[in-house]
């Protein structure tokens, strides 16, 4: 199986217009005994249909994520229109390279231009840029920036921060960028910390990683009046529907992950990032940023804009690595956003908490199983059980539920719970069904095979 | 296009001294080379320059230039039309007039003696045609 | 074709509907019975309202104002703008890939954890290291991974190493990595003949240097045959090897990073391995190690214990540098790619790729200057200083010239060291047809009247950009 066009005449005749005899010419300057010399030792090449067959056999070994999920925990199941990926498969957006062109590139430029726009009116913030990698790293991105505005060299993440994102925080940082320091829960709760003058930013997330809602006023004004930068992550795009946006209670800078708002669950990738700031912030945003202009007639149109500060230019000066969009999946949030309008992303909020509050109530009532936490809480909850939590897991996998997630792991004061989600698609005869299989897991548990 | 009254660093900058006061801004060459500028980022005022630091970037569209402190002081002020949250930015200053209205930061001068140090217009111009 | 599309924001109807999600059968709560009164969103977001056919419409325009690889021959140096193979595609959309939870129970994704394990072999063979992380996101990402190993490996190894070394030919994201890195960088001259200047090289290296990255081919598109003395002199001087895999396309099967000296690569799975760019990413850009740094790789990676796999976290890794696994879907087509080609299938593109570059290297030099000499790999550089000087026209001209001729552009003023520099890849599969298009578009604008080409392209829905005014008063959202 091959892509190569090339026929032999083809080749003879490009050998002959270089003035070598064979293709193996071409490679003379690479010293000989550098060359391999050998088969690579790779699996066979299999023609398209052996290899849909073998990619087929492989999917079908992973358990599919449907209405009989309770997993979220950073990625969630919502709803996403068909149309979504009639426009990201067509062929001039998937296959489209990086919009330096700005010419040949519009209706790339354009996209991010509405998606930048989308995700402040989100947001309630200034600006926002193309995206990043994922909501993790979109959170670096805004501590860095944070960073850098204010040298200072101390951050303050609160515990309910999605364990990823601390996690690439600390990478990050351990090369010698500034400190982080945790912010204890209480309730399941960030508590309004004391913030000293050396304290850069400090980061919630709301909903927070235990699915309560933070007390995102108070804990803004805290670090603003120390002079750190506030820097809210949302959980789930679809809250902000019915939460406030995070720029009307005192956000710097905003980050998070778009993927419920567009994006399959994907195995966790490719996901998208998004990273929006106040407008004193712009000149530290990383990655690309597109900008409305005109051409010499006067006639509208989109480029790539404050670039002069990026790696191509500026090199080790340069304030972020970053040469990349999530252009497709950015694009997917921008055609999403567009079908669902803000009724549908109402809608797709209320579902979730209408869900959710109804799961929360019912299992809190399968004997030996309680909430955790009394706070308020958008689509996810944390359930405490009476068996351990890894074990309940296994024996719904069977049963092909996927019950939540574990939290001992992250949280070991926690190691007795799950952490539990509901989206607009959960129905009542799943919460049922899931309270049932609970039940009788706890009464008989079973022996789980490795 | 390089003022006789002016005084100059290897780095294109200009100072103008008046008295103790001395105004700071890049010359006509090196906004040429530059090409069209977009952002200025200025000191605070109160900000303590040390002679040879940077206290600044110059953006154009196509590249980014540090500004090195030509001596050692005080920002007193600022130019208020090349601050970018300013109603009335006007990064197009330094093209249009560089030894004048796009002036970038006055100093209060700690030390008269680094005066010695700079050029003048001749030495300066020598500096140009070499770099051109 | 219409100039332009108006934004969604002034299509936008109050009361339009689109595509609504599903109403669930749980009793209704409403936002104020559950949520604290501070955080109630007071209006709600500004979003567009439109119906199914405006949205689709629209997109349907804004695409007709791209190029793509598609329908657009991109002759991209360093980019790789290969054919996208649609039966990638259509393995990232079977939903026991695309449906599945990245936080659910390991023995419920074993297909997928299998997937990523093979890709991970498959990739470590092809470069020559002994194990590789499929975390990172980009290539610029899987830099910076690298980096922050090679950092945490000196630590623990009590060497206080702090600068790196970039030659000044390389890719901008290299000293932006290391910096950010938190190394000094280090930019080392090239020679006459392109490659690694080795008495620079010397001069620099000693016990503060913990790497040196480098791109091999080079950015020029020639293989550095210096490479076997440039690895011994680093490891001599205890430095590191980086790869940078931008260039990986002119080397599968025939040269592997590993054999070559080098300590860590990353690869760009955008570029050698088919998946396509999607105007901006996603990408993938696996990071790869031998010897002792393989415990440093960033976690987890998936291992396999007998028939089963399962995901572990290195002995010394540096930790995470993204949320869960990988880009899992861009995985899936590059395995969908190596799994279609095999050893011989690899060695064939990159044969192809090298042989395509040099044929449309010797035809177009006799037009234009070609700076550095010789047989070039996947790639070349060439200089429109000649027509500059000859005629006025500068390497934007040319680039914008060939949009009108129905070509993308070719990469411009990059590398750095190649004044009106104009880089050009043509992959292994574009046909010779198309080649010998391109070849012909570029000697005849380089006849073409001056003014022609200044004001090119002339068959775009806009002609170049006021760039000064949109970087000077930055218009990035449409106004509310």
């Amino acid at each position: 199986m091959s892509y190569l066009p090339h026929t032999r005449a083809d080749q003879e005749h490009m050998l002959q217009a270089v003035g070598v005899s064979c293709q193996e010419d071409l490679f003379a300057s690479i010293p000989p005994g550098l060359r391999l010399g050998r088969d690579l030792c790779l699996p066979p090449a299999l023609a398209e249909h052996d290899l849909l067959e073998h990619l087929g056999q492989l999917a079908a070994r992973n358990q599919v994520a449907g209405r009989s999920s309770f997993l979220g925990a950073g990625a969630y199941r919502h709803f996403v229109p068909s149309l979504v990926e009639t426009v990201t498969s067509r062929s001039e957006f998937l296959t489209a390279y990086t919009p330096y062109q700005a010419e040949a590139s519009q209706g790339t430029l354009q996209a991010i231009f509405e998606f930048q726009t989308m995700i402040c009116r989100l947001t309630g913030m200034d600006v926002a840029n193309a995206s990043v990698y994922d909501g993790g790293t979109a959170a670096t991105d805004a501590v860095l920036m944070a960073l850098a505005q204010t040298r200072r060299s101390k951050v303050l993440v609160s515990r309910g921060v999605h364990p990823h994102a601390r996690q690439i925080l600390s990478t990050y940082l351990a090369a010698g960028g500034g400190v982080v320091e945790e912010l204890p829960l209480r309730e399941g709760r960030t508590e309004v910390p004391q913030v000293g003058s050396d304290v850069a930013a400090v980061v919630i997330q709301v909903p927070n990683f235990l699915g309560l809602v933070e007390d995102g006023p108070g804990l803004c004004q805290a670090a603003r009046q120390a002079g750190a930068l506030a820097i809210v992550a949302v959980n789930d795009p679809v809250s902000l529907a019915v939460l406030e946006a995070p720029g009307a209670y005192g956000a710097d800078l905003v980050c998070g992950e778009a993927q419920p708002i567009g994006l399959p669950l994907s195995f966790g990738g490719p996901y998208v990032g998004f990273l929006a700031a106040r407008k004193e912030l712009l000149r530290r945003m990383p990655g690309r940023l597109v900008g409305l202009t005109a051409d010499g007639q006067g006639r509208r149109g989109f480029c790539l804009t404050l670039q002069a500060r990026e790696q191509h230019i500026r090199r080790e000066k340069a304030s972020s690595n970053i040469c990349s969009n999530q252009g497709l999946c950015a694009l997917a949030v921008t055609v999403n956003l567009a079908l669902l309008g803000p009724e549908g992303l109402r809608r797709a909020a209320l579902g979730s908490m209408s869900a959710s509050a109804f799961a929360r109530e019912r299992l809190a009532r399968v004997p030996g199983f309680s909430l955790a936490f009394s706070g308020p809480s958008f689509h996810e909850f944390v359930l405490r059980c009476p068996v351990p939590p890894e074990q309940i897991l296994e024996g719904l996998a069977e049963r092909g539920i996927l019950g939540g997630h574990a939290l001992g792991r992250e949280y070991p004061e926690l190691a007795d719970s799950l952490l539990v989600c509901c989206t607009e698609s959960t129905r009542r005869r799943d919460v049922e069904e899931l309270a049932l299989e609970l039940e009788a897991l706890v009464q008989a548990p079973v022996e789980v095979t490795r | 296009m390089i003022p006789q009254d002016l005084k100059y660093t290897d780095e294109h900058e200009w100072i103008r001294l008046n008295g103790e006061i001395c105004e700071v801004g890049i010359t006509h060459f090196a906004q040429e080379q530059l090409g069209d500028i977009v952002y200025v980022e200025l000191p605070s005022v109160g900000s303590k320059l040390t002679r040879g630091q940077t206290f600044g970037v110059v953006e154009s569209v196509k590249t980014v230039s540090d500004l090195y402190a030509p001596l050692t002081g005080e920002v007193v002020e600022v130019n208020p039309e090349l601050l970018s949250e300013a109603d009335e930015f006007k990064p197009e200053l330094v093209n249009d007039d560089p030894f004048g209205q796009g002036w970038m930061v006055r100093l209060h001068l700690a030390d008269p003696s680094e005066l010695e140090s700079l050029l003048d217009a001749a030495a300066y111009k020598k500096i140009t045609e070499e770099a051109g | 074709m219409k100039a332009f599309e108006p934004t969604l924001f002034e299509k936008s109807r109050p009361g339009r509907r689109a595509t609504m999600p599903p109403e669930t059968d749980c009793p209704q709560v409403q936002p104020e019975e559950v949520l604290p009164v501070g955080m109630l969103r007071q209006a709600p977001p500004a979003l567009p309202e439109l119906s199914e056919l405006d949205v689709l419409r629209h997109f349907t325009r804004l695409s007709q104002l791209n190029f793509s690889v598609d329908t657009h021959f991109y002759p991209l140096g360093s980019c790789t703008m290969k054919y996208n193979p649609r039966v990638n595609e259509k393995a990232a959309t079977l939903p026991g890939f695309a449906a599945i939870h990245p936080l659910a129970p390991e023995s419920t994704v074993q297909g997928a954890l299998a997937l990523m394990h093979s890709l991970q072999d498959c990739l470590a063979e092809v470069t020559g290291m002994d194990a590789i992380s499929l975390q990172p996101s980009a290539g610029a990402h899987g830099e910076i991974t690298a980096l922050f190993m090679i950092s945490r490996y000196f630590q623990d190894k009590g060497e206080n190493r702090t600068r790196v070394l970039v030659p000044d030919s390389s890719h901008g994201t290299n000293p932006a990595s290391a910096a950010l890195a938190g190394f000094e960088v280090v930019t080392i001259p090239s020679n006459a003949e392109g490659g690694v200047d080795l008495e620079a090289l010397r001069a620099n290296l000693d016990s503060t240097v913990a790497c040196l990255m480098l791109t091999n081919p080079s950015t020029l598109g020639l293989f550095e045959t210096g490479i076997e003395e440039i690895a011994r002199l680093v490891h001599e001087a205890g430095g590191l090897l980086y790869y940078d895999g931008a260039n990986m396309n002119a080397l599968m099967g025939l040269v592997r990073p590993g054999d070559m000296g080098f300590d860590l690569v990353h690869l760009n799975l955008h570029k050698t391995f088919s998946t396509p760019h999607g105007g901006g990413g996603p990408g993938a850009g696996p990071v790869g190690a031998r010897g002792e740094l393989v415990h440093y790789l960033p976690g987890p990676c998936v291992v396999q214990d007998g028939e089963t796999f399962r995901t572990e976290v290195p002995r010394h890794s540096i930790g995470r540098v993204r949320t869960f696994w990988g880009n899992f879907l861009v995985l899936v087509r590059a395995y969908a790619y190596i799994r279609t080609h095999g050893s011989q299938g690899l060695q064939d593109v990159s044969q192809a790729a090298v042989l395509s570059a040099n044929y449309m290297r010797v035809r177009l030099q006799e037009r234009f200057d070609l700076p550095y000499q010789g047989t070039c790999m996947h790639e070349f550089v060439l200089s429109a200083r000649n027509l500059k000087a000859e005629r006025g026209i500068r390497a934007t001209d040319v680039a914008k010239r060939l949009l009108d001729f129905g070509f993308h552009a070719p990469t411009v003023y990059f590398p750095l060291i190649v004044e009106e520099a104009l880089m050009i890849e043509p992959t292994e599969t574009e046909s010779l047809e198309t080649l010998d298009s391109f070849i012909e578009a570029m000697l005849t604008l380089a006849e073409e009247e001056p003014q022609t080409l200044h004001d090119a392209p002339h068959t775009r829905p806009v002609g170049r950009l006021d760039e000064t005014q949109a970087a000077r008063k930055p218009v990035l959202i449409w106004p509310e």
